[in-house]
């Protein structure tokens, strides 16, 4: 719809809209997180959920315990190499829509314990993560910055089109590969169709 | 036919009632048919939702003997909630009332030796 003849519209007093819009305002208004803490980053998820920070305010305080009713997974904390297999599957029994909110250094890139020979170095080489939230941990606003961040996000989604998300896209897979258990490492140690990192290009000058 | 229109409103009502009920029910399945493509899986239809893989059959048998052992656990945990308030008031009580209680003690002595003569009280 055009713009100036909504705000023209919206003058006279009528409120126009799209199905789309209705449908991103509705979803993103009622954002369920899974219940889900793995380490100390939890402890701020949980203190955002309560009266002082009420995430309640952004329509995401119904906290569930089952993944089949949650739309948002928040990694809160360390991700294990042994917990790292049940947070993708986890991820995996969730419905579409669903969202990945990185929160803190851990869950990011495996934080102050990325040398050691247990831990993750970031769930981003498992899952597609579509909100980093740094910080160590991140403060219960920062945790509610990166809820409005998503709720963003969600806003600008296109139900159709060539730009529409993945989780309208019958080509896209429905599941990602869980890793299993390895000698010294997970295997595969990353999924390389969600793990891209940036390649760093530097000339021999430099 | 003077009540005939009287019934005709509860027709009306019943409609209303059902499109109420269904049209919500039928646009939420367009709705899914157009925008939420299904994406089943194995693992996303899996029985199990914490994360874990469910080991072992989940079809677990129980041996017949614990139903027996429960059943006659049960019976004589029921026997002492009648059984303390009996002594709690034992001395108030007329003649007939110990008989009466008598009996009823006597009546569960006897299952207890009959499931004991049967080897109930014996693990297999």
């Amino acid at each position: 719809m055009d713009e100036g003849l909504r705000s023209e519209l919206s003058k006279q007093g009528v409120f126009t809209t799209t199905l789309q819009d209705l449908y991103n305002w509705s979803r993103r208004n009622s954002m369920w997180p899974l219940n889900f803490g793995l380490a100390c980053c939890a402890i701020e998820m949980i203190a955002a959920s309560m009266a002082r920070f009420d995430i309640a305010r952004f329509g995401a305080e119904v906290f569930r315990p089952s993944p089949r009713q949650a739309d948002l997974m928040i990694v809160a904390g360390t991700v294990t190499k042994k917990m790292a297999p049940l947070v993708v599957r986890l991820y995996n029994q969730m419905p579409e829509p669903k969202y990945v909110i990185a929160m803190g250094a851990c869950a990011i890139s495996g934080g102050p314990f990325k040398q050691g020979y247990n831990v993750l170095k970031g769930i981003d080489r498992y899952l597609p993560v579509d909100i980093h939230i740094p910080g160590c941990p991140p403060k219960p606003e920062a945790l509610l910055h990166g809820l409005i961040q998503l709720q963003q996000k969600v806003a600008a989604q296109s139900l159709t089109g060539e730009d529409r998300p993945r989780s309208l896209r019958e080509d896209a897979p429905a599941e990602f590969p869980v890793p299993t258990y390895g000698p010294y490492d997970l295997q595969p140690p990353h999924n390389p169709e969600v793990w891209r990192p940036p390649v760093v290009v530097r000339d021999a000058a430099g | 036919m003077a009540g005939a229109p009287s019934y005709l409103f509860l027709a009306v009502l019943a409609a209303v009632a059902t499109v109420f009920c269904v049209t919500p029910l039928v646009l939420a399945r367009l709705w899914a048919r157009w925008f939420a493509p299904p994406k089943p899986g194995p693992e996303k239809n899996a029985p199990y939702e914490c994360g874990l893989p469910s080991p072992g059959e989940t079809g677990v048998r129980f041996h017949s003997g614990y139903y027996l052992y429960a059943l006659a656990f049960l019976i004589f945990d029921v026997e002492m909630l009648f059984l303390l308030p009996f002594a709690v008031a034992y001395a108030g009580l007329p003649a007939g009332a110990v008989l009466a209680m008598l009996g009823f003690v006597l009546l569960l002595v006897e299952g207890l030796v009959w499931a004991w003569r049967k080897g109930v009280l014996e693990w297999q």
